[in-house]
């Protein structure tokens, strides 16, 4: 079964023009297309020089985000027919710089995600012949939620606090803080205090809320994110009340 | 080299979402709390002195006073309904493999919070 729909479609051409437009675009969809089917459909048959990003198709390597009707969503999972509206419009996703049409600069986001050193920080490092570090599977759930992230970005859209101060930061980036955190291999939660304890760290947020809510894969920034303000708290708490047993 | 676009935040981008207008509210109603600690300061302040504490307490009889007090009640208790509504977000408790339900947590805040408001107001009614 096909129907028709009308794609209004953020166009940014620096090349030609300094101010962004919108371009509409009207064709029939089938049932189970997505957006991104849409965007292709366009690319391919009405007008090649649309340019977006995309790659796997399947919600997983999270390159296709944008504002689909003024909502960050992965354009590969969200489906025409669940939109009653006669126009959907199409946008590249907020807060970050557009480079072209869809297209965005997710630099400054690539350069956060290390500097709170998203990797296991063991207190010693095993010696290579005694094997694995095991988990019990109740320890792997204290952090498996916030391990799920595919870094696609739409909770930087959604975060107004990001959106007035871009030095933020961030939603992914601090949850991912808090992926490392939670481990029971990793002890470096003090290492990581200087970037994730910061004004422009989770102080800075204040609980909006939204990054949780839009997140396709379910990670909750917003819950790690308080739950890194208490434990940093604490551990603040500790060092000022027995300052020689914290090590700090 | 292309030139990118910067798209800054309109002024009036908390009026543009729902969530973003509960947000704003969230904060603003802070200032119910912080207007009755004012309130609580002045009547600390004036009880070492019969003549200011009685100007504070024809203050308080006053009509103005009145919807002042029902005003920040219903502010303060929104307020307090948001902090609780965040309790599960913070306190993430385990029962052995299982997360407490959120719903328990901010279950468990709100009876407590009821209570404690409950044994104020009997005190001071008493
Ligand atoms: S194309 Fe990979 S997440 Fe959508």
């Amino acid at each position: 079964m096909s129907d028709r729909t009308v794609l209004d479609v953020y166009r940014y051409l620096p090349d030609n023009e300094s101010e962004p437009t919108f371009q509409s675009y009207e064709l029939d969809y089938q049932d189970n297309w997505v957006v991104l089917d849409a965007l292709n459909h366009i690319k391919a048959e009405i007008d090649s020089t649309l340019s977006f990003r995309w790659s796997c198709r399947m919600g997983v390597c999270g390159s296709c985000g944008m504002m689909v009707n003024g909502e960050p969503k992965l354009t590969c999972e969200t489906f025409i027919r669940d939109y009653d509206t006669q126009t959907i419009t199409i946008e590249p996703l907020s807060h970050f710089p557009v480079i072209r049409d869809l297209v965005i600069n997710m630099d400054d986001f690539m350069e956060k995600l290390p500097r709170v050193s998203p990797w296991l920080i063991p207190d010693e490092d095993k010696p290579l012949e005694d094997g694995e570090y095991l988990q019990t599977p109740a320890q792997v759930a204290h952090y498996k939620r916030f391990s799920m992230c595919i870094n696609c970005m739409l909770c930087y859209s959604a975060c107004p606090v990001y959106g007035l101060d871009p030095s933020f930061t961030g939603p992914a980036v601090l949850a991912l803080a808090a992926r490392y955190n939670l481990d029971s291999r990793d002890d470096g939660m003090k290492e990581r205090a200087a970037e994730v304890s910061a004004h422009e760290g989770i102080w800075e947020c204040t609980y909006v809320g939204e990054c949780t809510q839009v997140c396709p894969k379910d990670v909750d920034p917003a819950g790690a994110i308080q739950m890194l303000k208490l434990s940093y708290a604490l551990d603040w708490a500790r060092s000022v009340v027995m300052p020689r047993s914290s090590g700090s | 080299m292309t030139r990118e676009l910067t798209r800054p935040l309109p002024w009036n981008w908390w009026l543009k979402k729902a969530v973003y207008f509960q947000f704003m509210m969230r904060e603003l109603t802070s200032l119910a709390v912080f207007a009755y600690a004012l309130l609580i300061i002045w009547a600390l302040l004036s009880a070492a002195d019969a003549g200011s504490f009685s100007t504070f307490y024809t203050f308080l009889s006053s009509s103005l006073s009145v919807w002042l007090h029902l005003v920040i009640l219903v502010l303060s208790l929104y307020h307090t309904g948001t902090w609780i509504a965040l309790t599960p977000k913070v306190m993430v408790l385990w029962r052995g493999d299982e997360r407490v339900d959120p719903g328990v947590i901010a279950g468990a805040n709100s009876i407590l919070f009821l209570m404690i408001s409950g044994a104020v107001i009997w005190l001071v009614l008493m």
